[in-house]
């Protein structure tokens, strides 16, 4: 039997959708377990990024720190987690919350080194206090890449997400622990399909984020040649901090 | 800027043609299909485990021994539950598996009768297909059981599964996603005993240290743990004694493809002979406790019983 078909079909049957193991409400659990995982691990990572961006201070301690978190296994952590404060989502939240803060902290401080440094020269000269150029210049300056890593973060989270399902009751993984040992392979890509759908609704939403968010003469997507020599330029997709000439 | 543009939409086109391509390949044939490959050739015998730390040392035990004997063995260790390595052992790519007479039977026949553990024996020789036997079983077992804490055993004086009808609190199950399903799993505690289970927590470890940590920590209240876990007495657990065989015997037994010839046979046979209950806790008790490596408990137990 065609597996494809048999994952659409697995998708489509009305007898997933009653229970307490139906598809919306594993798709919500998922949802707002990715929600609450990226709050969480923004309120940590934005605040100590807006810190190294604006001061320039331990940014290569972040750099090492955030490579190294990124080298967890994320579910190596969450056994270890799991064996300490027992079954159950606070394991996950943990386990999840350390692979979304490197992005986020690294949208976060490059952001703020992305932005010319004449403006910030400029709008300490004409009188603005530290906590002024952080809010009104390097915070909406540094948008563009901000959101980048929150989408970069989104996309990680979501997709690792389905380990919840290892000590918890919760997600989209279900599908896939269950269906992997049921060898119900119907099931297990039906859930996995699922995944993907959602992961690609949350990129248009952030493509979307991207596009109205960010204030007017800062473009996420601007590219070489855009014409905006005199402006600040920042680019989404370069990291580097921009050159004095252009 | 047009070439930017250009160059773009090229490589955005590559990736969706690329996309498309690989996925009409994974849709024309079943993936998983991988027909009756062999493993070549005839002198070597490929010896499996599940993917549980016990039937490792197990398998390993068996390797060392026919290694000793002379055969040339192939180890595939850790290919999963009894869902993903069956058809192997069917397809005959893997010679020398250990497996639990009960929950191999139930697992071949889901409405075989089970009992004692040489009927449970029997049954699973008439059971087996063609090409598949399976050698002495040896004494030890490694059962399923439905097992709670001592604490809770003392709250509502359990003795047997059937007991648990007395709880009044809600009863959370925890174990394998796959437990959900099997044929002694929460449906059949409210079909025959009309025991209400509030819920089921997934805890994806085998009855391993997260399960006996849920358990201590009352997060759920009723798992499977396998009677030959060192934890059992290690924490304070009870396993529910089953008088209605519920769960079949699960004596350790050798499946065994045609490779393996008679003298093959002895030496395995010599090794089951030898695998008391006491014994398979002990392994284990060696690899939970001291973490010793399947290899060494192996080794070790192998040459105490004048085995190598």
């Amino acid at each position: 039997m065609n597996l494809f078909a048999s994952a659409i079909d697995w998708i489509l049957d009305p007898a997933n959708y009653v229970g307490l193991n139906a598809i919306p409400l594993r798709l919500a659990q998922h949802l707002l377990f990715t929600l609450v995982t990226l709050v969480i691990a923004s309120a940590i990572a934005i605040p100590l990024g807006y810190l190294i961006g604006h001061t320039g201070r331990g940014r290569s301690l972040a750099v090492m720190t955030s490579g190294g978190l990124r080298a967890i296994p994320t579910l190596g952590l969450l056994t270890l987690v799991a064996l300490w404060v027992g079954i159950g989502v606070v394991a996950p939240y943990v386990a999840l919350t350390v692979l979304a803060i490197p992005p986020i902290l690294a949208g976060a401080y490059t952001g703020f080194e992305a932005i010319d440094r004449r403006t910030v020269d400029a709008a300490r000269a004409v009188g603005m206090s530290e906590l002024q150029i952080v809010r009104k210049v390097e915070v909406p300056l540094g948008l563009p890449l901000l959101i980048g890593g929150l989408r970069s973060a989104t996309l990680q989270v979501i997709a690792t997400a389905t380990l919840a399902a290892y000590v918890a009751d919760i997600g989209l993984g279900r599908y896939l622990f269950s269906g992997l040992k049921n060898r119900d392979y119907a099931e297990m890509l039906g859930g996995s399909i699922l995944v993907i759908l959602l992961a690609l609704v949350l990129e248009g939403i952030f493509a979307l984020i991207q596009r109205f968010v960010v204030p007017r003469g800062v473009s996420g997507r601007a590219g070489p040649g855009s014409g905006n020599a005199g402006r600040p330029s920042i680019s989404a997709n370069l990291p580097e901090r921009s050159t004095a000439i252009r | 800027m047009f070439t930017i543009t250009r160059g773009r939409l090229a490589l955005v086109s590559a990736v969706a043609v690329g996309a498309v391509v690989a996925l009409a390949g994974c849709a024309s044939g079943d993936p998983l299909d991988e027909g009756n490959s062999s493993s070549g050739d005839t002198d070597t015998l490929v010896v499996g485990s599940q993917d549980y730390y016990s039937n490792e040392i197990i398998a390993e035990i068996y390797a060392q021994a026919l290694e000793d004997g002379g055969y040339t063995v192939d180890r595939q260790f850790r290919i999963g539950q009894r869902e993903a390595y069956l058809p192997e052992i069917e397809g005959g790519s893997i010679d020398v598996f250990p497996e639990y007479t009960g929950s191999l039977l139930q697992a071949l026949k889901p409405d075989a009768a089970g009992g004692t553990a040489d009927e449970t024996y029997t049954q699973l020789q008439e059971a087996l297909p063609d090409g598949v036997s399976v050698l002495d079983m040896a004494e030890a077992t490694d059962q399923n059981s439905w097992t709670v804490t001592q604490a809770f055993a003392d709250t509502y004086g359990l003795t047997d599964i059937a007991s648990l009808s007395k709880v009044t609190e809600p009863i959370t199950v925890g174990g394998n996603s796959e437990l959900e399903t099997r044929p002694y799993g929460p449906t059949a505690l409210k079909e025959k005993y009309g025991i209400e289970i509030a819920g089921f927590t997934p805890v994806e470890d085998n009855g391993g240290p997260l399960t006996v940590k849920s358990l201590v920590d009352n997060k759920i209240q009723l798992a499977n743990v396998y009677t030959a876990d060192p934890n059992i007495s290690s924490n304070n657990l009870v396993a529910l004694d089953d008088p209605d065989g519920l769960f079949f015997a699960d004596n350790v037994v050798p499946v065994v493809s045609d490779k393996v010839d008679d003298g093959a046979a002895e030496i395995i046979n010599a090794v089951s002979a030898k695998l008391t209950a006491d014994t398979l806790v002990e392994l284990n008790s060696q690899s939970v406790n001291d973490q010793a490596a399947a290899d060494t408990i192996a080794t070790d137990w192998l040459t105490k019983a004048g085995l190598l």
